[in-house]
């Protein structure tokens, strides 16, 4: 274990990968200067060949990766969220729905990697929150990774996986600390929660950057008495839906908290899923801190007001004890 | 002009085109017998995709576009396969679940027709940076049409390859018109391959219509891509006898071309001028020639009759192939 940085988990995940597999590759923006952090030294480790600087072309790379998979490469695509409006076409026409429309004959193991800024006055054009889209479309794999151990863990394998992956790399995240094993065998499963902290009383679901508020306000809780269990799902695509309608089974409460917009959010869908198998359970009407349904605005005084926080949460959860 | 192209190479690519026109007079003759939907027909274009994929191997990689049954059969894909995928059919390349627009076999190097015009453009991109990556000799080459050298993809893509060099050989297929609209109305040079110039490519003009002639300039792209020395753009000029889609005529009536300009292209028959060279340059008989078209005339009645037979694939399919892994029905 050492203390890392969640950026540099990132990385270190990246890293042990490209050294056991010379089919991995990264490419992107400015990668080869690792301007988001994460692929420091990947370039003086690596080289020119398979570290690759982009053109601002995200339709050509995004695609590019796609064909390199079809035909036997493993890519990393490093991009922002909001860049991958650009090259949506070959996301969702190409990447999510060739395997399906080729009958299972394209294999697609492409990680695109989307460093998702927000919440520092970045304004409406660097602030997406997109994860939610790409679990609509379908053929995605969607992780947000909410600590820096999980950081490394499904960045390795999200790279093994054959599938093609979006890791949502949450901004707030990045600079956090933890705990990181250093073996190189340590992965993080798709499709399995991580309780963070075990509770009686009110389930918290949290995703990406909410999962610090959503520890903190259960401490605070525990403060009152309130015995609060956080889980954190990981990936969203697959979703692993047992450990959640488990613990609200336990709990007969949940607060679901989603940095992304409200309408049609992760969250939306989370709550849908225990209104559907678990309304049995609850005891009190489920509540959703999500971000609200704006544009991201610039003035700080403003933008404070719109994501999920430590004092939202803290509410929703004493809504639901009534 | 056909000195140096062998009689296997020449007959090969009679017998491809021949493949092409008889699946889709035979796929006409099913839509009007209410048997398939509306498809997009190449008639008309096949010396393009025949040419040019005569010039590869099977270890090199294409891909297309809506206009999708040509470029398959030109690199030499199975038609039953091909028609039964066009039938829904689980026989079908793509087990039904991709049907006419996106017929695809990636054993012999077919990545996959688009749906989305210039969509593919990117993925054949890749596919070259991943030969030059491995430092392996395969190539691949992208089909597209006059209406998508105009997207974004196209653009980003053909910079792309040449600021990576890469072994691709980007094919516009220009059939002069993007539906009804004519790419002189949109295309703001004179030659779309003029364009090649501003990436640094060569740009190369080309009768569409003479499989030789195609076949001889996208030889000389493939030993240039294959040598490392970076892509080629080809602008074959062709035509779309058919409207756009089987049916299309039905729901709107357009005039945006004259009966007289059809007319005049159709005496361009790519399948004629093949078979005029090799009968003129004594390469084979007419009687030979008028062979290979009955003998893939046949192979396209068995295509119909194996499609027809083939099951529908059933319910247990439905999520199959959403993911390469095993995932949970959410």
């Amino acid at each position: 274990m050492s203390d890392k940085m969640f950026m540099q988990a990132l990385g270190m995940g990246i890293a042990e990968e490209m050294r056991i597999d010379p089919k991995v590759f990264l490419m992107g923006e400015d990668v080869r200067a690792s301007v988001y952090g994460a692929a420091n030294g990947l370039h003086d480790e690596f080289g020119d060949e398979r570290i690759l600087n982009t053109p601002l072309s995200e339709n050509g790379f995004f695609g590019a990766a796609v064909g390199a998979a079809a035909v036997g490469m493993r890519p990393i695509v490093e991009t922002l969220t909001s860049f991958m409006w650009v090259g949506m076409d070959q996301l969702v026409s190409q990447a999510a729905k060739m395997r399906y429309m080729f009958g299972g004959q394209a294999t697609l193991p492409v990680v695109y990697r989307a460093v998702m800024y927000y919440g520092g006055g970045s304004a409406a054009h660097h602030s997406d929150r997109s994860y939610p889209v790409f679990m609509n479309i379908g053929g995605l794999k969607v992780v947000c990774p909410g600590t820096p151990a999980d950081a490394k863990g499904l960045m390795k394998t999200a790279i093994r996986d054959n599938d093609p992956v979006i890791m949502f790399e949450d901004g707030t995240l990045l600079a956090t600390r933890g705990e990181v094993p250093d073996d190189p065998d340590f992965t993080v499963p798709f499709g399995v929660a991580n309780i963070l902290r075990e509770g009686t009383d009110v389930t918290v679901v949290a995703i990406a950057g909410a999962v610090p508020h959503a520890v903190a306000a259960a401490e605070e809780m525990a403060k009152e008495g309130v015995s609060v269990e956080v889980l954190d799902p990981r990936t969203l695509v697959p979703l692993d839906k047992n450990a959640i309608l488990n613990s609200v089974g336990k709990t007969g409460r949940l607060v679901v908290a989603d940095p992304a917009a409200k309408v049609c959010s992760a969250a939306s869908e989370i709550m849908s899923i225990v209104g559907e198998e678990a309304f049995w359970d609850l005891q009190a009407p489920m509540q959703k801190v999500a971000s609200l349904q704006v544009h991201i605005p610039f003035t700080p005084s403003l933008e404070k007001l719109v994501y999920p926080t430590k004092d939202k949460i803290v509410e929703a959860i004493k809504k639901t004890m009534g | 002009m056909t000195a140096n192209i062998s009689k296997d190479t020449l007959m090969l690519m009679l017998e491809r085109m021949w493949r092409i026109r008889h699946f889709e007079l035979k796929l006409t003759e099913m839509y009007n017998a209410g048997e398939v939907g509306g498809v997009h027909l190449y008639i008309g274009q096949e010396a393009v995709a025949v040419g040019a994929c005569a010039a590869m191997r099977d270890s090199d990689y294409i891909a297309g576009n809506h206009r999708s049954h040509g470029h398959p059969i030109a690199k030499g894909a199975n038609l039953k396969k091909a028609m039964a995928e066009i039938f829904g059919r689980i026989d079908g390349y793509c087990k039904g679940k991709g049907g006419s627009m996106h017929l695809a076999d990636f054993s012999v190097g077919i990545l996959g027709e688009s749906g989305i015009v210039a969509s593919s453009v990117p993925v054949a991109t890749g596919a070259a940076l991943a030969a030059k990556m491995q430092k392996m000799d395969f190539v691949s080459a992208v089909f597209f049409g006059d209406g998508a050298s105009n997207q974004g993809a196209c653009h980003e893509s053909m910079n792309l390859a040449s600021v990576w060099d890469l072994p691709v050989i980007f094919i516009c297929e220009n059939n002069q018109y993007a539906v009804t609209t004519s790419y002189k109305d949109t295309v703001a040079v004179e030659h779309i391959s003029d364009r090649a110039q501003a990436y640094n490519m060569p740009g190369v003009l080309v009768d569409g219509q003479d499989a030789i002639a195609m076949y001889e300039a996208m030889t000389q792209a493939v030993e240039r891509a294959r040598a490392g020395e970076g892509p080629t753009l080809i602008e074959a000029l062709t035509y779309r006898f058919e409207d756009h889609s089987l049916g299309l005529e039905k729901i709107r009536k357009s005039e945006y071309r004259e009966d007289s300009e059809i007319d005049e292209w159709r005496l361009r028959d790519p399948l004629d001028l093949l078979t005029k060279s090799i009968v003129d340059s004594g390469t084979a008989t007419q009687a030979e020639c008028d062979a290979i078209s009955a003998g893939a005339h046949a192979e396209v009645e068995e295509a119909a009759v194996f499609a027809r037979n083939s099951p529908f694939p059933d319910e247990s399919e439905l999520y199959k192939d959403m993911f390469a892994s095993e995932m949970p029905v959410v």
